[in-house]
Formats: C-alpha cells, structure tokens, sequence
C-alpha cells in the first residue's frame, strides 16, 4: 500500500495545475481499450482522456458501454471471472490493466458511487470511518477531523451531525446517496466514478448532487454516466457519446450539444433514438 | 366492421349457459372452500390436543422439586436437575461447535464458490444431511467417538447435536448472504477493501439477524433430540457434569420416564417435555421477533 504516493500525487497535482487552464492534463488516458462479457465485445477500440479536475458526462443508449467503461477504470470487472479487457489505461503513465497492479490501492485511488445508494449495515460515522481504515491509521481525534471533512464536502454534515452514531439505513435516499459520496471522497482519491447517481432519486436530492459534483471538480477528476441530457449539460465540462460499444465522438459540453459533429450524436441528443 | 367482428367471436352469447357456467364455478369454489377450512380445523384440533395434553400433565407435574433435586429411583421425590443441566451444556457445546464451521461453509457457498463443481457437491451433502435420520448420525458418533474412546461421553453426545447444527446453519447462512444485493459487495471493494473484509465486516452484518434466526432455529431443534444422544452421551441418572462420561438430558429423561410403570417417574417425563417444549417455544418466538426487527 503506497500512501505516500496517493497523499502526494493529490497535493502537487494541485499545486501544478495552472490557473485558469483551458484545457487541463488528462489524469486518467484510456488507449485502444477492448472488453469483453465473455465472447461478447462491450467496447470496442476506446481511446480518449478524463482532463484533471474536470467533469466528464459519459451518454449513450442502454448497453452502449458506458457502464462497462467506468467498471474499467477501477477494475471492478476483475471480480467477475470471464471479464477481460484488453488495450491500455494510463494512471500516471502507468496501464492499470496490467495483472501486478495492486487493485485494492488502486481502488482507494479511484472511487466509485453506484445508481441505487448502498450504505453499510453500520453507523453515519462507521460508514465514512470504514474506507479510511482500510487505508490509513488515524487517531481518535484525525478520524473524527476526516469523517466530518466528508461529510462537510459531501453537503451532508448538517444534517447528520447531531446523529452520527445513528444507523445509515434511517436516512432518506438522497442522504444515502450523499453519504455514499462523501465516503468515497473520505479516501481522497484523485478520481471519482459516478454511475448514474441520481436516476433513483427526486428531483430535490438530484438538484443537491448536481451542486455537489460541480463543488467537487475543484478537487477531483470526476467521470459520471447519465442517462439524462440535461444532467450532462449542466455538470460536465466534457461529454462522450457512447454507441453500440464505440465511442463516437467526445467534446467540450456546449460543443457536443449546440454542433455535435456527428450524425449519430445529433439523432441521439435530439432524441430521435435511445 | 361490427358484422366481422361478431362472426370472428362465434354464435351470439346464451345468457342462460353463461349463468350455468356460473353457477358451477361458485359450487366448486364454495366445495374447495369448505375442504380447505375442514384440513385447517383437523390440523388445529391435533396440535390443540397435543398441547393440551402436555399443558395439563405437564403443568401439575411441574413443582420446584424438578429443578433443584437430580433424578432419583422411583418413589423418593426425585427432580431433574441433571437432566436440565446436562442438555444446557451439551446443546450449548453442539451449537459452540457446529456454528463456526456452518458459518463457514455457507460463507464459502455463497461468497467463494457459488456454482464450482465442489461447492454444488458441497451444498448437496449439506442438504442431505440436514434431513439425514438422526439416528444415523448418532450411530457414526458412536462409531467414531464412543468406541474408540472407550465410551459414552458428553463430548460425544456434544458432538452428535454438532453434526445436526452445522447443515442449519450453512442453508440460512447461505441463503442470507445471498439475499445481500452484489451492489453492496461492489461499494466495499470499491473502497479497496479486501475481499475478507468485505465478508467479515459488512455483509456477515448485514445478514447477521437472519444467520442469527437460524442458530436459534438449530438450538431449538437439537434441544429437543432424542436419538443422536442414545447411543452417545447415553443418560446418567446420577449427578454428573462431567463431559467424559455419560451425560443425562432432557430428551434421554422423559424417554425413560415416559416408559417406565411408575406414576411419579411419569409425571416428571411430562414435566420435561413441558420444559423442552416452553424452550422451544421461547426460541422460535426469539428468532421471528429477531427476524422481523430487520
């Protein structure tokens, strides 16, 4: 477990990062990426950058591959034995497909937060407490620093301070949801996964996440699948459209929704399929 | 276009067969019915009977006496003392034995190896044996444990009531780890835990009233068996707490005492089977009450 370089590359990340760069360094560079279900080919040829601290919307129709991409990038594939992916994902120069990659430091460095919440059988605290402890040994008192640190950037601190030692399954859906983000976030990893994490909440709670990736992409690469248009114009920087496992065409968001260059990527944003 | 679609349907409707028809689905509907309320009633009245039966001996055998004298010969006011000790004990040792290795094997089952040729290999025998004739399982103790070791033992009747928890408990441990949706494993390795932790620190939590449920399912089964003890920790009419030589309990007891000529030893062989069934009771209503607080 390398946490010295976790910690660090974190911190002169962004201290490098120029101010009011345009175009940001690409943190995570995926190369000629095949994956197969299987004999099934889910994608095919990918090739394209998540930019550092910037939010990448990842649209497409049902099955396209968009999931599946995501589920690449942390590796969650390597649990299901017939999963493989073939080709090139580079974390800092080095391809994290490559069989002596340690995945659970990699994970700790990536992290994930599902469509439907899934808070842990235990306490607010222990939730965000149980990532950390995998990873670090805090004190009492830096533990409690970092869970509220979370929970404070997760925009949920508020409303669960006063009952941290209360079961998470009491709380709403859409503070599930938040919890779940803010005990990805208490790993500070350098990027965040995001698969579809508003489609099983109300409008409230969505609107709530929205503001929240758009507060956390100060700190953090962040990529989230949506299935909704309007969700990847208002929160992503940059927008890939996925079709039938390929990767049809990838832009700056105002770009990809006022002059897609591709036929598909029109049919699709206009909703003419999907 | 109403004319097609008419002779498409067939002849006109005959209100009168319609009402026939109907007639004959209410008198079947009613006679199922009927069938249906008279099973429920036979199966009621029998298990009302039962417990009558047992209520009434049972509780006006039941005095102090029972649980603070041991057993005696017949006629000098004996208890059953031993008999009630020496099942807490071996119950308690079976269940101290055979949850772990249950726990185990259906974390194996349905975490590590869910349709390997083993693990179908491995369900299947557990299966087996949890509707093996305990007897049988009794039997093997005897062979393996009585006989070797020069004989009867509480240890071996611990062992015995072992060998009935361990299949009890690796169904519903499996079968509550697999209720457990694959998101929740997948937001804990996400994390970058191990798989071990996974296990041991969320999902055996998030399943733990339900694996709980069927531990207290598997007390309440062996406390009451008979037959896995008989020819291992054989009964012990004297006083007795040691676990390497023949053990007394509950079941052995009123086995005895329910077969013997004399009307106090009778009494207490009721008086026993009250005590089991009350124990039994209280662990089932514990489980479901457990069970439903999820």
């Amino acid at each position: 477990m390398d946490l010295s370089m976790i910690q660090s590359g974190a911190g002169t990340a962004a201290a490098a990062a120029p101010a009011g760069a345009t175009r940001n360094e690409p943190r995570i560079a995926v190369r000629d990426l095949d994956f197969y279900y299987g004999a099934n080919k889910a994608l095919k040829g990918i090739n394209f950058d998540l930019p550092e601290r910037q939010v990448t919307g990842m649209i497409g129709p049902s099955g396209c591959g968009k999931s599946t991409l995501l589920r690449v990038l942390n590796r969650m594939y390597s649990l299901y034995p017939g999963q493989r992916a073939t080709g090139q994902v580079l974390l800092d120069g080095k391809n994290i497909l490559d069989d002596d990659v340690d995945v659970n430091a990699l994970r700790a460095r990536i992290g994930m937060v599902f469509q439907k919440p899934t808070p842990f059988p235990m306490t607010i605290y222990e939730n965000i407490a149980f990532g950390v402890r995998l990873h670090e040994n805090l004190s009492k008192r830096q533990m409690d620093e970092r869970v509220e640190w979370a929970l404070t950037r997760a925009a949920i601190w508020g409303e669960v301070k006063d009952r941290l030692n209360t079961s998470a399954m009491g709380l709403s859906g859409g503070q599930q949801q938040r919890l779940c983000i803010a005990r990805s976030i208490a790993v500070r990893p350098e990027v965040i996964l995001l698969d579809e994490p508003t489609s099983a909440l109300d409008p409230i709670s969505t609107l709530k996440i929205e503001e929240l990736i758009d507060e956390l992409k100060r700190d953090f690469t962040i990529a989230i699948v949506t299935h909704n248009m309007q969700q990847a114009a208002r929160c992503a920087d940059q927008v890939a459209f996925f079709y039938l496992g390929e990767l049809i065409e990838v832009a700056p968001a105002e770009e990809m929704f006022t002059a897609p260059k591709q036929k598909k990527t029109q049919e699709y944003i206009t909703g003419r399929f999907g | 276009m109403s004319a097609t679609l008419h002779s498409a349907s067939g002849p006109a409707k005959d209100m009168r067969v319609a009402a026939a028809l109907g007639r004959r689905r209410r008198h079947v509907s009613t006679a199922v019915k009927a069938a249906c309320y008279a099973a429920t009633g036979v199966g009621l009245l029998l298990l009302l009977s039962i417990l009558g039966t047992l209520f009434w001996n049972g509780f006006s055998a039941l005095n102090l006496k029972v649980f603070t004298e041991v057993t005696r010969p017949p006629g000098s006011e004996g208890g059953l003392l031993n008999a009630i000790l020496g099942s807490l004990i071996q119950t308690a040792i079976g269940t101290a034995i055979g949850t772990p290795i249950g726990l185990m094997v259906g974390t194996y089952l349905a975490e590590y190896s869910k349709n390997s040729p083993l693990a179908n290999a491995v369900r299947f025998v557990s299966d087996i044996l949890l509707s093996a004739p305990s007897i049988l399982i009794g039997l093997f103790v005897y062979q393996i444990l009585v006989v070797p070791f020069g004989g009867f033992s509480g240890w071996a009747g611990s062992v015995a009531l072992a060998i009935i928890v361990i299949p009890i408990v690796v169904r519903t441990t499996e079968d509550m780890l697999r209720l457990l949706p694959d998101t929740l494993r997948e937001a804990v390795i996400g994390l970058g835990a191990p798989k071990w932790k996974m296990i041991t620190l969320v999902c055996w939590r998030a399943a733990a009233s339900g694996i709980v449920t069927g531990v207290l399912l598997a007390v309440a089964r062996v406390a009451g068996e008979t037959a896995p003890l008989l020819f291992t920790s054989l009964g012990n009419l004297n006083w007795s707490l040691s676990l390497s030589a023949p053990m007394s309990s509950l079941p052995i007891t009123i086995f005895a005492y329910a077969g013997s000529p004399y009307q106090d030893w009778i009494a207490l062989a009721w008086a026993g089977a009250l005590i089991i069934t009350l124990g039994v009771l209280g662990l089932n209503i514990a489980a479901r009450s457990l069970l439903r607080r999820k």
